[in-house]
């Protein structure tokens, strides 16, 4: 493999042929934000957010897919590139209902993490306020279609990792789903392995594991009432 | 992951050498896909056959399809969504479909969809509650030349108005 | 088959030519006015008058004047009768007989097509589509010969080079160039993909072209082969026209039979194959990455290049793209010569262009034109401008990713600088004239729409940006929208443009940015003051 040597925001490194410039900024310790990218499973291009400039192309392109070359000048992180992936997190967030406060991946979201790290501190556009449904049909996950952001990391994983092709995409534009199986109930599926990968790739609280969703916090309302009784009444009676 | 073993469960089931209800469309849909050598980047031709002979994809169409391709479902239904040309709801007994690409658009085709929408009731995608007329529209049919234009029941038909569509769906409707 | 036998079947079907040669169109158009009936009653009067011995009644591709059909030319009497019916139709037979034709007439010698320079379209309305040797006699598949016979692969690229043809699919990328590029590349298998995807709503010119002279299409693909190196080609066709992929299954039959496609073509080593696709209705496989996941029977998604389809392309081979009208071009470029085709056209555009002229417009049908013809002259002569009087306020030319050029701007050239000065793009060659009546705002929410309502939902920019877009150009149509909304549009039109993955989502904003640009007031006209506080616009932090 022959080295490659090009600047990234100013720094000269050396990278072997063949790498991208994520893993070449990454080895370099520069980072660049990602959504889609998910170590382990192919790249395809489609969050935009690690879009990057290169000296003499007048398009943008993706740093996950960009072949390192040699002499290379690469900008990760420009004023206009801020500004896009600020946009880019708006439009996601205006997209479904994003509701950081009631989802299961609160505090350890990777799009509610972009969106501090990239300063994006309001929404400018308008909610569109879908109306998707919520699949609790399996054992152990559950799918939330108001909070996945279409990734496919889920998609991806199943096919290229488990090899089962239990997940996949219909529908488009707009109205693309992350369906199971033949747009069924994930409890019905036949080829679903439950091997998990799905809920661990995900980047926000779209694919969860039963019971840590807020709705599911028990609250035994019998032992408020045990409690006022013995406080207030003096009776012990559990 | 997880601490629980996931349960056993069955293998999916061989694919039939036909279908079990004896509906001969399966066969033929069969017959056709072997034609096809059963390759899997036939697909596309595959559904537009299925379509061809059962007039739209129902989940039984594409499981049978999948099986005999090789192919995972979610992949079957997701080519099957992604084109709009494919049917995954049965249509009604006649389809009237108003092209709305541009030179039919500057030309009024607008207004044929408005008169059809608001006569039947029923907004375009949809079908009569009586399954008698589907109103569709079509992003283009290439007959700029004589818009706006109307398929009806597969016939295009030059230069039509909200008047004479309205006509053609009585005759339909009354029929 | 050898050169003598391709001449023989040139002679033959020279030879077997009858006195008067009555030419009926059979294109889509025509077909939908009942020109399948105006034909069986000609055949019918024929034989009736006792004239089969002088008389031959032709069914030809597209005749250009589509608004008027169905059409019949009569040769070599120089006639062209317009909207012929079944029941006035067998009076056109009486009249070669002396008596009155009681149809109506168009001037075949009129500017709509005095001015039009046919190469791609020279065998259009002329050739029976659906006879292969009908088009061998207009020196059909000879290009072919020569190119397998007397030219290296490397002479066939080189000479592509010369003649500086571009890709007629829109973007004008330099055809030698790629098909240099696919032949370098290394690869054992390497494909050639014809683009029959047209998608541009009000353009309908490559359906013309497959539907009257599919024999080019499959002539270029086969000469485009032997230069790259490929034994496989692949024909994406839309689904929506049927008639087109009839001929096209019809002309790869006969040309198999005559060995022109298959096994050892004109006794040479060169093997090909061609196989049609057909498109399911997803404006999105017009784009190439798209297409070619299309016909590998997958969703189809883009995918960012490079790699470029030249290097890595259908099922990761080296694979050519070209759309319909590019390849049509071919075989008369390698009959005529690189040097003629350059000498026609302008300095960076060379040859003619194709258009679909439709709208509000006198003339509707298809024209060919030498590259740089001024739009003026296409619209207003040719086209016979606005009709009952009315004036035109803009041409769209490039569909949902090209832009509407105002009146002012009619003298430009149509070339692909020119217009893309202009903010639109030549395209595939849909021309749309928009009269004083049209509102160019509802203009752009229609295209709109549509990038919406065909975005793939891959990339965030183009599914989720379209949809704003969409919603703030509603808003300001239904009057609720205020300058801060125009600005957060054209915010996004810019963000789109440049972070989409693929050209649908790089181009959705270009009709409401030129709209933007030369009808800004038509806009503000709508716009609601700005308020304090009331037009603020929605906003939510995100939670800790």
């Amino acid at each position: 493999m022959a080295a490659k040597t090009l600047t990234i925001d100013g720094k000269q490194i050396t990278a072997e042929e063949g790498e991208t410039i994520l893993q070449a900024a990454t080895e370099a310790g520069i980072k660049i934000p990602t959504l889609c990218h998910l170590e382990g499973v192919y790249d395809i291009g489609a969050c935009r957010l690690c879009l990057v400039e290169v000296t003499g192309t007048p398009k943008l392109l993706p740093a996950c897919t960009l072949k390192v070359a040699e002499g290379m000048e690469v900008s990760t992180d420009t004023e206009r590139l801020r500004k896009y992936r600020r946009m880019t997190l708006e439009l996601l967030f205006a997209e479904r209902n994003h509701v950081c406060a009631v989802c299961v991946a609160n505090g350890h979201c990777e799009l509610q993490t972009l969106a501090y790290s990239q300063g994006m501190e309001h929404v400018r556009y308008e909610y569109t306020f879908p109306k998707w449904n919520v699949d609790n049909t399996h054992r152990l996950f559950g799918m939330d279609h108001n909070r996945c952001i279409l990734c496919t990391r889920c998609v991806r994983v199943c096919w290229h990792i488990e090899g089962a092709g239990t997940k996949n995409v219909s529908g488009r534009g707009g109205k693309s789903k992350i369906i199971t199986d033949l747009n069924q109930e994930w409890g019905d599926s036949e080829s679903c392995t439950e091997c998990g990968k799905c809920v661990m790739s995900c980047p926000t609280g779209a694919l969860f594991q039963k019971g840590s969703t807020v709705g599911e916090s028990e609250r035994d309302r019998n032992k408020l009432e045990f409690i006022v009784n013995a406080r207030e009444k003096k009776q012990w009676n559990a | 992951m997880g601490n629980t073993a996931p349960e056993l469960k069955q293998p999916p089931a061989k694919a039939p050498a036909s279908h079990p209800s004896g509906d001969k469309r399966f066969k033929i849909l069969e017959v056709h896909m072997k034609k096809l050598q059963f390759k899997q980047d036939a697909l596309i031709e595959v559904l537009h056959k299925a379509q061809e002979l059962f007039g739209y994809l129902e989940d039984d169409v594409l499981l049978f399809v999948a099986h005999h391709l090789k192919l995972p479902p979610s992949r079957v239904y997701g080519v099957a969504t992604f084109y709009h040309f494919f049917m995954l709801k049965p249509q009604g007994q006649h389809t009237c479909v108003v092209c709305m690409g541009t030179a039919c658009y500057v030309k009024g085709a607008d207004k044929v969809v408005e008169a059809v929408q608001n006569e039947l009731k029923i907004k375009a995608g949809e079908t009569t509650a009586d399954n008698k007329v589907s109103l569709l529209t079509a992003r283009c049919i290439g007959a700029c030349g004589i818009a706006p234009a109307v398929v009806y029941d597969g016939t295009v038909t030059p230069r039509q108005t909200p008047e004479s569509t309205m006509e053609q769906i009585n005759k339909w409707v009354k029929s | 088959m050898i050169l003598n036998d391709l001449i023989a079947v040139k002679e033959k079907e020279l030879a077997s030519q009858k006195k008067i040669v009555l030419r009926c169109c059979m294109a889509a158009g025509c077909i939908s006015s009942d020109s399948k009936g105006v034909k069986e009653q000609l055949e019918i009067a024929v034989t009736e008058a006792g004239m089969q011995d002088e008389v031959e009644v032709r069914g030809v591709g597209c005749m250009k004047l589509c608004c008027e059909g169905p059409l019949v030319a009569v040769d070599p009497k120089n006639e062209l009768y317009v909207k012929v019916t079944a029941e006035n139709a067998p009076s056109i037979i009486a009249s070669l007989k002396g008596g009155k034709a009681n149809v109506e007439q168009t001037d075949p010698d009129a500017a709509f097509f005095k001015k039009q320079l046919s190469i791609v379209l020279a065998n259009s309305g002329i050739v029976n589509p659906e006879r292969i040797e009908s088009y061998i006699a207009a020196d059909g598949y000879l290009a072919l010969h020569e190119v397998l016979n007397e030219m290296s692969p490397k002479e066939v690229v080189e000479a592509m080079t010369k003649s500086g043809l571009r890709g007629r699919g829109g973007a004008g990328f330099p055809t030698g160039l790629k098909w240099g590029t696919v032949a370098k590349s290394p690869g054992a298998k390497k494909y050639v993909i014809c683009n029959a995807d047209e998608g541009d709503p009000g353009a309908f010119m490559d359906r013309s072209v497959l539907e009257s002279d599919p024999h080019s299409v499959l002539e270029g693909m086969a000469i485009a082969a032997y230069a790259v190196g490929a034994d496989q080609g692949y024909l994406y066709v839309r689904a929506e026209y049927p008639l087109a992929i009839a001929r096209l299954h019809l002309a790869i039959k006969q040309a198999k039979s005559l060995g022109l496609l298959g096994a050892g073509i004109f006794d040479s080593p060169f093997n090909f194959n061609v196989e049609i696709r057909i498109g399911a209705g997803a404006f999105v496989c017009g784009e190439e990455t798209a297409l070619m996941m299309s016909v590998e029977g997958k969703r189809g998604t883009p995918r960012p290049r490079p790699p470029f389809p030249a290097e890595s392309g259908l099922f990761g081979c080296p694979t050519l793209l070209n759309n319909v009208e590019t390849f049509a071009n071919v075989p008369a470029i390698y009959r005529n010569g690189a040097e003629w085709f350059a000498g026609i056209g302008t300095e960076k555009s060379k040859g003619t262009k194709v258009f679909a002229l439709a709208g509000k417009i006198k003339n509707t049908g298809l024209i060919e034109v030498p590259m740089g013809t001024p739009l003026r002259t296409i619209v207003e002569e040719m086209g016979g401008g606005a009709p009952d009087g009315g004036k035109i306020k803009a041409v769209q030319t490039g569909g949902p990713s090209g832009g509407c050029i105002p009146s002012q701007h009619l003298d430009t050239p149509v070339d692909y600088e020119s217009l893309g000065k202009l903010g639109s793009i030549m395209g595939s060659g849909g021309m749309i004239v928009m009269d004083e009546g049209t509102r160019m705002v509802d203009v752009a929410r229609f295209f709109m729409e549509f990038c919406m309502d065909e975005s793939c939902g891959k990339c965030i920019p183009c599914r989720a940006g379209t949809v704003q877009m969409h919603n703030i150009l509603d808003k300001i149509l239904k009057r609720k929208a205020t300058g801060r909304d125009l600005a957060k549009l054209e915010e996004l039109c810019d963000m789109v443009r440049n972070t989409s993955l693929c050209g649908l989502g790089q181009t959705a904003p270009n009709p409401t940015m030129s709209t933007l640009r030369f009808f800004r007031n038509e806009y503000e006209e709508l716009l609601q003051p700005d308020t304090f506080g009331a037009g603020a616009t929605h906003s939510q932090p995100v939670t800790k």
